[in-house]
């Protein structure tokens, strides 16, 4: 059903339960907002987007007001924008207005709203609250009250997205803040790192913890040998961050970038994403074999993904009896990590205390993983830094480099060799679609049974998706496959993956391999990718991953010649000894409070 | 029309007449519709602070079609100055309880909560006596309706109908956006009336005697008694009875200590009245119906009496929405900066301004209401703001 209203006198028609918010948008009038956000539900406390119902006195919130039949609307007049002026400055004037060493600074929904609106700063008086510490305990996650406009995004996010309600509002009145349980500090409370907030976040108040003061120290140090691997999904960001449209790819220029800025060497997280293919994959089908054949019970199916080190943290504190479920594959990054130490280091002959082993991720949660005790099995911290897309494009622009005008540079080798599959990790669904090309091929001796290799049931928005493949023609070894119906899932969102584990937990799962991203979208949408991220621009970046994959040479993980290669001088074999040592981990039981 | 002597009446407060619940017996065999007319007719309105017309709220919950509905009695009671509710809750509960279960009969709802202001913890053990009364006479009559008391979150603001709910539902009491209203969503999602203890009690006496005669009270603008919570600066402090649409003239003269310069209509939400328009204002109309009235003499400081209704508002808010939060904070901060010489007087201009797009743009009633009180004072008593 559809209702009609009129605004700003154009007429326009929207289906019943949209709000005079999105019918604007229908007819292109861009009413300001704050507190409003795609992903979420509405929330209506900022008031920044009022608007004039005739016959009403009072002003309504666009966004939190049902258009209704016959409604005529105005959405800008003097009662409207002295209103809002007046919210504004309300807005200003509980806060750190210190934009010049504001990290957010260019890229705040405050500053704009300000700055269109040519707030005067001596309209009312500062009651910003003086002495607020700013709350670093975090490897991930940085809190500043003092830059906050309590729009409650970050805990509707963390509430919604992520069901894991590490925020919540307390206080009331001029007290009223947004809080950790118990306003703990961030690094002892159920947290997953996952940086959602930050990317919900209007302002500076949620920001993640930068590390490239560090990250230029050890470049500026020639003793050093700094390392860096980029993440399949940061080549289709990065753009954002340096003026270019969403969904532009810039593997070869962010190549070039990190040469200028004087790394030694610039490889790609895609090649450890093949090893994890290989290394997951067969466990995969190791604990088929123990389930099926042997009828071992102590291994469990279905066996769930670890590459999404926020989804890690989830379940170690929310479902800690079935960490068994988790592959013990350690993420792409820190796997990358554990061989510049080793295999790299020896390769090169450098003395791994000398190197410097850099991480570019869409993630947050990627600095805590780094940070784990256990992620030192090269005999060294395996990963020192993490930073995020947003730092690296920070970076790109403190080295003064024209990034938009930089020619095209390939990684560097080796354990810079990428395949289609290793890029498609970036997108929900493509650690799946990746694992099946290479696991069906290994079983059956034959291309997974899609056309071009696309496995489209896994690819895509929803929040979780399914897919059955039936296994015919088994290799020999693989005979106890045979007719056999793999059923898989994908979520991405720790909300979804939850419906998933309480599938588990009720003894009612139907999938024998599960995939599960933190993020909704998966890590292009991470948490440490550009601001904003909503649905249109994760399936602009989903978009340009699968453009990246199409156009690759190699698009299976096995079929990875470096890949290969270290499985000859260096690994032996998947699930080897050296794999075990290197490649896997194990987890940990958390507090569930 | 002739000016008609209003008076101090006794309607809601007197003893019970013969039998306890002997108005619910009777109304509940009359017809539905009938009774909400009746309602309707008697022209009541809601005493918890908006006014609305209750015989309409019982109409629309009556219509939506649940399989589940609510009445919830607002015993939050948390103005500051107000304490008629509790008066009435102590000495004639059954009528309210009638009123919830007239209210739940006419519309088809089976369950009651009396939402009960946290500091009122004392009374609990008395009510659920009565309420235990209450319920066994339901189950004698035949009527599906039984009552609980759900114990409230403390704070001001969870009188807000919505805010209230929330914390019902074990949630933080933060008005929600209206619409919907609770008549669609309520409780658990439910239609739900919420109605003030007054209102309810009202209500029973309205169908104890009859829509004709309870418009006998009052004007022929206002019908109908209700009870004032009176301070300040009166002998006669305390709840009192009066019929609707008496003038500030002759309510000063019945309460007032002879030296009265201003009273406060409303409660912290309602306004102030100077001398000079004792005459003209009537109580209640066009205003807030909360029930504390404050009266001042010519002692009191005027600045102080704002600072305090802006002290308790900086508090009270839950801190939501930008104006209420804010505005609040600039409206203290901003008479004391004047007060002290650091802002113009013409800064009051200013508040004033900011003072009205905190009722226009604010989430609920009670940033939209501090504007009433704000303005009325620094218009009235402006030399005292600055002086
Ligand atoms: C801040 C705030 C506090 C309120 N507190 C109360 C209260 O304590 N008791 C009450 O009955 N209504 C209170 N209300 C009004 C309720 O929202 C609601 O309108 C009322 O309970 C409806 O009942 P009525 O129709 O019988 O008046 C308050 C409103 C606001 C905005
Ligand atoms: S959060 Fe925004 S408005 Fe605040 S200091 Fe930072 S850039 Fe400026
Ligand atoms: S990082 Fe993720 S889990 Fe932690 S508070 Fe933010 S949204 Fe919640
Ligand atoms: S921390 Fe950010 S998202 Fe959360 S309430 Fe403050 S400004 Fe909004
Ligand atoms: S007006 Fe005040 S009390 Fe009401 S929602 Fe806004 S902040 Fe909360
Ligand atoms: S954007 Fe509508 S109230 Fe905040």
């Amino acid at each position: 059903m559809s209702v009609n209203l009129k605004i700003d006198g154009i007429n326009v028609s929207v289906e019943k339960g949209s709000t005079i918010l999105d019918a604007a948008k229908k007819i292109n009038i861009k009413i300001p907002t704050l507190c409003h956000h795609e992903d979420l539900c509405v929330a209506g406390n900022c008031r920044v987007c009022i608007v004039e119902v005739e016959g009403k006195n009072k002003l309504e919130a666009s966004c939190a007001t049902p258009a209704e039949e016959g409604m005529i609307i105005k959405t800008n007049t003097p009662k409207i924008r002295n209103a809002r002026k007046d919210i504004i400055s309300l807005l200003v004037s509980e806060h750190n207005t210190q934009c010049t060493t504001c990290y957010r600074s260019t890229n705040c929904e405050l500053q704009a709203l300000s700055s269109e609106h040519n707030i005067d700063h001596e309209r009312f008086l500062s009651v910003l609250k003086p002495h607020t510490k700013i709350d670093k305990s975090s490897w991930s996650i940085e809190k500043d009250d003092s830059k906050c406009v309590r729009c409650q995004r970050c805990v509707r996010t963390c509430a919604e997205l992520q069901h894991v309600n590490a925020l919540t509002v307390s206080g009331k009145g001029k007290e009223m803040k947004i809080s950790t349980f118990l306003n703990l500090p961030f690094s002892d409370v159920v947290c997953t790192n996952c940086g959602q907030c930050i990317t919900h976040c209007p302002t500076g108040a949620l920001t993640e913890r930068r590390y490239f003061d560090e990250v230029w120290e050890a470049i500026g140090d020639p003793t050093k040998h700094v390392v860096v691997n980029t993440a399949p999904s940061v080549r289709v960001a990065l753009g954002e961050m340096l003026g270019m449209p969403v969904g532009t790819r810039v593997t070869g220029k962010m190549v070039t970038a990190l040469k200028k800025m004087g790394i030694d060497a610039v490889l790609d997280t895609d090649f450890t994403a093949d090893l994890t293919i290989i290394e997951e994959g067969h466990e995969l089908l190791t604990r088929l074999k123990s389930v099926l054949v042997d009828g071992d019970t102590s291994v469990k199916l279905p066996m769930m993904t670890s590459c999404s080190p926020g989804w890690v943290k989830f379940i170690e504190h929310m479902y800690p009896e079935y960490l068994g479920h988790l592959s013990s594959c350690k993420s792409p990054q820190q796997m990358f990590g554990a061989l510049t130490k080793t295999y790299y280091a020896e390769k090169n002959n450098i003395n791994p205390k000398d190197i410097v082993s850099i991480a570019i991720m869409p993630c947050a949660a990627k600095k805590f993983e780094a940070n784990r005790p256990e992620m030192r099995d090269s005999g060294y911290q395996d990963i020192d830094a993490g930073l995020t897309t947003r730092e690296l494009g920070h970076m790109i622009k403190q080295a003064g480099l024209n990034f938009a005008e930089l020619e095209d540079t390939k990684y560097d080798s080796f354990m810079g060799d990428s395949t289609g599959a290793a890029v498609i990790f970036g997108a929900t669904g493509g650690v799946m679609e990746a694992a099946l090309r290479t696991a069906y091929e290994v079983v059956t001796g034959r291309e997974v049974p899609f056309k071009n290799l696309n496995i489209l049931p896994v690819r895509g928005l929803e929040g979780i998706k399914e897919a059955t493949i039936k296994i015919e023609g088994c290799l020999p070894a693989w005979s106890f496959l045979e007719g056999a119906e793999l059923k898989i899932a994908v979520a991405h969102g720790l909300i979804n993956a939850r419906q998933i584990m309480d599938m588990i937990v009720a003894g009612e799962c139907p999938y024998h391999f599960i995939e599960v991203m933190a993020c909704p979208g998966g890590c292009i949408g991470g948490g440490g990718q550009p601001i904003p991220t909503n649905n249109e621009i994760r399936l602009k970046r989903i978009k340009a991953i699968y453009d990246e994959d199409e156009g690759m040479p190699i698009r299976k993980s096995h079929e990875n010649p470096e890949v290969t290669k270290i499985y000859a001088d260096f690994l032996e074999k998947p699930l080897g000894h050296t794999s075990h040592k290197l490649l896997h981990t194990k987890y940990r039981k958390r507090n569930r409070y | 029309m002739t000016k008609k002597q209003l008076k101090r009446v006794d309607i809601i407060l007197s003893p019970y007449s013969v039998s306890p619940y002997q108005v619910l017996i009777n109304t509940v065999k009359r017809s539905k519709d009938e009774v909400i007319k009746e309602m309707i007719n008697s022209g009541l309105r809601g005493r918890g602070g908006a006014g609305f017309p209750t015989g309409l709220k019982w109409k629309l919950a009556s219509e939506q079609i649940s399989d589940e509905k609510y009445i919830i009695c607002n015993a939050d009671e948390g103005e500051p100055g107000t304490f008629k509710d509790r008066k009435i809750l102590s000495e004639v509960p059954r009528k309210v309880f009638s009123g919830m279960a007239i209210a739940g009969w006419a519309t088809n709802s089976t369950k009651g909560v009396v939402y009960l202001r946290r500091e009122y913890k004392y009374m609990v053990a008395d009510l659920e006596k009565e309420i235990e009364v209450f319920n066994n006479k339901a189950k004698e009559i035949g009527l599906d309706f039984s009552i609980n008391i759900f114990l409230g979150a403390g704070a001001y603001v969870c009188g807000e109908e919505t805010a209230l709910i929330e914390s019902m539902e074990g949630k933080r009491g933060e008005p929600r956006n209206k619409p919907p209203y609770p008549i669609q969503n309520g409780f658990k999602g439910k239609p739900t009336i919420v109605g003030n203890v007054e209102t309810f009690a009202s209500a029973s006496m309205v169908c104890r005697y009859g829509a004709d005669e309870y418009v006998k009270f009052g004007t022929n603008d206002q019908h109908g008694s209700k009870l004032f919570s009176i301070s300040g600066d009166s002998p006669k402090e305390g709840v009192h009875e009066l019929e609707l649409g008496m003038s500030i003239e002759d309510f000063v003269h019945e309460f007032g200590d002879g030296d009265t310069k201003a009273v406060q209509v409303g409660g912290v939400a309602g306004f102030c009245v100077p001398r000079k328009h004792f005459k003209t204002t009537i109580i209640g109309e066009g205003q807030t119906t909360g029930g504390a009235t404050m009266i001042f003499n010519s002692t009191r400081s005027m600045y102080h009496v704002l600072h305090n209704y802006l002290d308790f508002f900086v508090e009270e808010s839950c801190g939501q929405c930008t104006p209420c939060r804010v505005g609040t904070q600039q409206l203290l901060k901003g008479i004391e900066a004047v007060k002290l010489g650091e802002k113009e007087p013409e800064y009051l201009e200013q508040l004033i301004k900011l003072s009205q797009t905190m009722k226009v743009a604010s989430k609920c009633g009670l940033g939209q209401s501090v504007a009433n009180s704000f303005a009325s004072i620094v218009t009235n008593f402006k030399e005292e703001m600055i002086y």
